[in-house]
């Protein structure tokens, strides 16, 4: 009986992503989306990725990085170098698959070492990694430097966007569902306690990195397809920031909260473009009221449910967890 | 010979900037354990406050180190106030988060009210303006005055720090905040003189390095702020010899690799230095290790 | 036959020297107490068993499964799977995560399947998942949890967590159980049936136990042979009637007695 109805859930699960799929891909054949609002999903979608990424490097294994920005960008250039010379479908696969086990490559040799860092010391080692990373890119020859690359054909689309989006969030949650995933989680809890419980805690906190940079390789490489042109300080250390500021903002440690604060910062963003001046005072502003009053997150470490949403319309807004 | 002995002497003017502002860095960690990202803000508020004393006050350079030094430090004590103390009891990643909040609030508040473009300082004229030559080496007196500035300044910060009573409630706090709190030292008076201190010390260095590169511009924080902060690490976070001698290495080491190998790369080894200080000895050149108890 | 052999075991911090040239030795399936007065080096000992601390030199054997393995200085984890398990003096279990996860990811090193199928959840994940559930349903029902499975540790009462910190050791599925003061913070009646459980978990997994307790009275009941320590010194052994008529125990605890008081 209970088999039954998971069954029946995970059926309803992949039906609501077919049909997300099929509505917006009408929307955009029939032009009710237009181009900025196109762009804007794209951004949303690379956002999401990024962010249920770094989640579970940052709000499930407890490893605070700073450098999300830097495989991101590893991702974006190795697609981008690609595309530009086979500027094909077949190229595009290539060059993002490529970029992503790159990146993964990193990640995985970056984080053997530095992951025996505790807290802020890794997220300084993570940041100084990214920002080597830039350097690099500003002064490659086949990164063209600082102006960066221009001209990359467009392969990104909704149809890719959308699949790779949703893998990302089925199979990291998945993952976390795994006794791998329970794994990181331990280590996040307590460190010491998890390795006198048989867990590998630097395997896992290195494995998180590696997903967790793939990821955002594969996220990079999605941008390079879509936006036509990279420069080295669009990855700076304002990107691995923002990054992490939709993880914290979404709940260190929910993958639903990462997915509704991508969404709420482009709409937020979006509305700030009114106002170019100010448009990053505000910004910034909002990060600090919202750390002062509600640290812990939309969702701290919940994740959004249909039983959630049904309690939410009985007692209005959250007072679950206000006072903590 | 001598190209050596230039490079080390540009390195220390220059390290003399990155010691200033590390300090700040490493009393604020020692005492609350945040990474205040908000700091290399207030150094570049100490240049704009700098500029604005001797353009549009005509006012010289020593009122104006000293009005750039006491408004940081009034700056820094309302940011500790406004965004830091209501996170006393928060986790780590939300004061880190509120830090970068408070910088980019900086930045981009700078920004918006005297605009993106670079500022230039005033041309030093008289005693300043003077240089020395010593074969192929020139001194200016402007590095003479920055390495003086700085000097003065860090054995007045020592004094304050050894001998003071505010100086010793700063050391037991960092040694332990709630033993210090109940012997009967304030905690957030001790905080807020921390962050004062600090301020004051990065309002200095923006001031020195407006007269010795002349230009600024509201961003100029962010790199030579990280790189401070990279100084801190270097010698021991925490410690106040630590920052200085930190500060003047990152400075050398920067010098030498614009002098000798690519000016590209130099904050790139930075960086590098930092990683490999982190993996090697993370408690930096003068830090003990500890471990953690179990 | 012997489980552990330790010997000339020492450690140091700086300059102060926390355990000695301990060596001491567990038959298999024996009770054995570790006891001490505070600070005599106890929860070192522990530290340096389980690979949380390397030892200064000194040598730890274990015997299990017809092999003799030297684990001195290897990763707790590594440790941990040769086949022994700790509690902690001052619980630490995994606070924010439910019961069952607590004991399930102490039974991770035992699970068989691959980084893929956690990913996709292929058929071997399902078997094993299923396998790992009804394990630990079991291990909590004998543990008296079964019914607290999904509630989250933080929320248990405290005698509880001790006994939760107890099952997650034995989901490791030890062959030496390190107790580090099991009964500390609970009443006379909670400490009895803590006693009970000791010994039946003992009889039910085939358990050779070290326990460090300051319940004298826990100690004296139920372990067959007493190591005592003071200053990181072995200072005496032997069975519970000689460790109570031993002269430099008592003065070790009374010279504790007079500077405590």
């Amino acid at each position: 009986m209970v088999k039954g109805l998971k069954e029946l859930l995970s059926l309803r699960k992949w039906f609501l992503l077919l049909f997300t799929f099929v509505i917006v891909q009408f929307l955009v054949q029939i032009n009710v989306i237009n181009d900025y609002l196109q762009a804007t999903i794209a951004t949303i979608c690379i956002n999401i990725i990024l962010a249920v990424s770094l989640n579970l490097i940052t709000g499930f294994t407890g490893q605070f990085s700073l450098g999300h920005a830097g495989f991101m960008s590893i991702g974006a250039y190795t697609c981008a170098i690609i595309l530009l010379r086979v500027p094909s479908t077949g190229g595009f696969l290539a060059g993002l698959l490529s970029g992503a086990v790159l990146a993964a490559l990193v990640g995985f040799l970056v984080g053997l070492p530095t992951l025996r860092l505790r807290g802020d010391y890794l997220a300084i080692a993570t940041l100084g990694m990214s920002e080597i990373i830039r350097i690099i890119f500003l002064n490659l020859e086949i990164t063209n430097g600082a102006a960066g690359l221009s001209g990359i054909p467009r392969f990104t689309n909704w149809f890719y966007l959308f699949v790779f989006m949703a893998g990302t969030i089925l199979l990291i949650s998945n993952f976390l569902r795994s006794s791998h995933g329970r794994a990181c989680i331990s280590v996040r809890e307590d460190e010491i306690a998890a390795e006198a419980m048989g867990i590998n805690a630097t395997r896992y906190k290195v494995t998180a990195f590696t997903i967790g940079a793939f990821c955002a390789g594969i996220a990079g490489a999605l941008y390079a397809g879509y936006f036509y042109f990279l420069k080295p300080s669009t990855f700076g250390f304002l990107k691995s920031i923002d990054i992490l500021v939709i993880v914290v903002l979404g709940g260190m440690g929910s993958l639903s909260g990462s997915v509704l604060a991508a969404i709420l910062l482009a709409l937020i963003s979006t509305f700030l473009q009114d106002f170019p001046d100010l448009r990053m005072v505000l910004y910034s502003l909002m990060l600090i009221i919202i750390m002062i009053f509600r640290p812990q997150g939309l969702m701290g470490s919940k994740e959004l449910s249909l039983k959630m949403l049904t309690g939410l319309g009985r007692n209005l807004l959250p007072s679950r967890k206000g006072g903590e | 010979m001598e190209q050596l002995i230039q490079q080390i002497i540009n390195g220390i003017s220059l390290g003399s900037i990155y010691a200033l502002i590390a300090l700040g860095y490493t009393m604020v960690y020692g005492i609350i354990k945040l990474i205040n990202f908000a700091h290399g803000d207030i150094y570049m508020l100490g240049a704009y406050i700098g500029y604005f004393c001797m353009t549009t006050l005509k006012l010289g350079f020593l009122p104006s180190l000293i009005a750039a030094m006491l408004i940081c430090t009034l700056i820094g004590m309302a940011v500790e106030k406004i965004a830091y103390k209501p996170l006393r009891n928060a986790t780590r990643i939300a004061v880190l988060i509120t830090a970068i909040g408070v910088s980019l609030f900086i930045e981009y508040g700078t920004m918006f009210f005297v605009g993106a473009g670079v500022r230039t300082y005033p041309e030093i004229t008289g005693l300043l303006a003077k240089r020395f030559q010593f074969g192929s080496m020139v001194v200016s007196m402007q590095q003479i005055m920055i390495v003086a500035t700085t000097i003065v300044l860090m054995t007045i910060l020592q004094i304050i720090v050894r001998k003071t009573r505010i100086g010793k409630a700063m050391r037991a706090v960092s040694l332990d905040k709630d033993a210090a709190q109940l012997m009967g030292i304030n905690v957030n008076t001790t905080i807020s003189f921390t962050f004062a201190l600090g301020s004051a010390l990065a309002g200095a260095a923006g001031i020195l390095v407006g007269v010795y590169y002349n230009s600024i511009n509201p961003l100029m924080g962010v790199m030579p702020g990280l790189k401070a902060f990279v100084a801190a690490v270097l010698g021991g976070i925490g410690i106040i010899p630590g920052a200085m001698i930190g500060g003047y290495l990152i400075g050398i080491v920067e010098v030498f690799v614009s002098g000798y190998g690519s000016s590209m790369y130099r904050e790139a080894v930075v960086f590098a230095i930092l990683i490999l200080i982190l993996i090697v000895k993370p408690a930096g050149i003068l830090g003990k290790n500890i471990r953690e108890k179990v | 036959m012997a489980i552990l052999n330790i010997n000339k075991l020492t450690k140091s911090f700086g300059g102060l020297t926390a355990v000695s040239n301990v060596t001491m030795e567990l038959r298999e399936g024996e009770l054995v107490g570790l006891i001490g007065p505070n600070g005599a080096g106890k929860t070192t000992v522990f530290n340096l068993l389980s690979g949380l601390y390397v030892p200064s030199s000194g040598e730890i054997l274990l015997n299990t499964g017809g092999k003799t393995i030297a684990v001195q200085g290897k990763n707790p984890h590594v440790i941990c799977k040769s086949g022994i398990g700790r509690t902690f003096q001052n619980i630490r279990l995994f606070r924010d995560l439910t019961v069952m996860d607590n004991v399930r990811i102490a039974m991770h090193h035992n699970v068989k399947y691959g980084l893929l199928s956690g990913f996709l959840h292929l058929p071997s994940y399902r078997r094993e998942e299923g396998r790992l559930k009804e394990e630990s349903m079991e291990l909590l029902e004998l543990m008296d949890l079964g019914d607290k499975a999904g509630e989250l540790a933080k929320n248990l009462p405290y005698g509880e967590q001790r006994h939760l910190e107890i099952a997650r050791a034995l989901a490791t599925k030890p062959d030496l159980l390190l107790l580090d003061e099991p009964a500390a913070g609970m009443n006379p009646a909670e400490t009895t049936q803590l006693t009970k459980l000791i010994q039946w978990i003992r009889e039910r997994f085939r358990l050779t136990i070290l326990l460090i307790e300051h319940d004298m009275s826990l100690v004296m009941r139920i372990c067959e042979r007493i190591y005592v320590l003071d200053h990181g010194m072995l200072i005496a052994e032997g069975t519970p009637e000689e460790i109570r008529a031993n002269k430099r125990v008592i003065e070790a605890y009374l010279g504790e007695d007079v500077t405590d008081a």
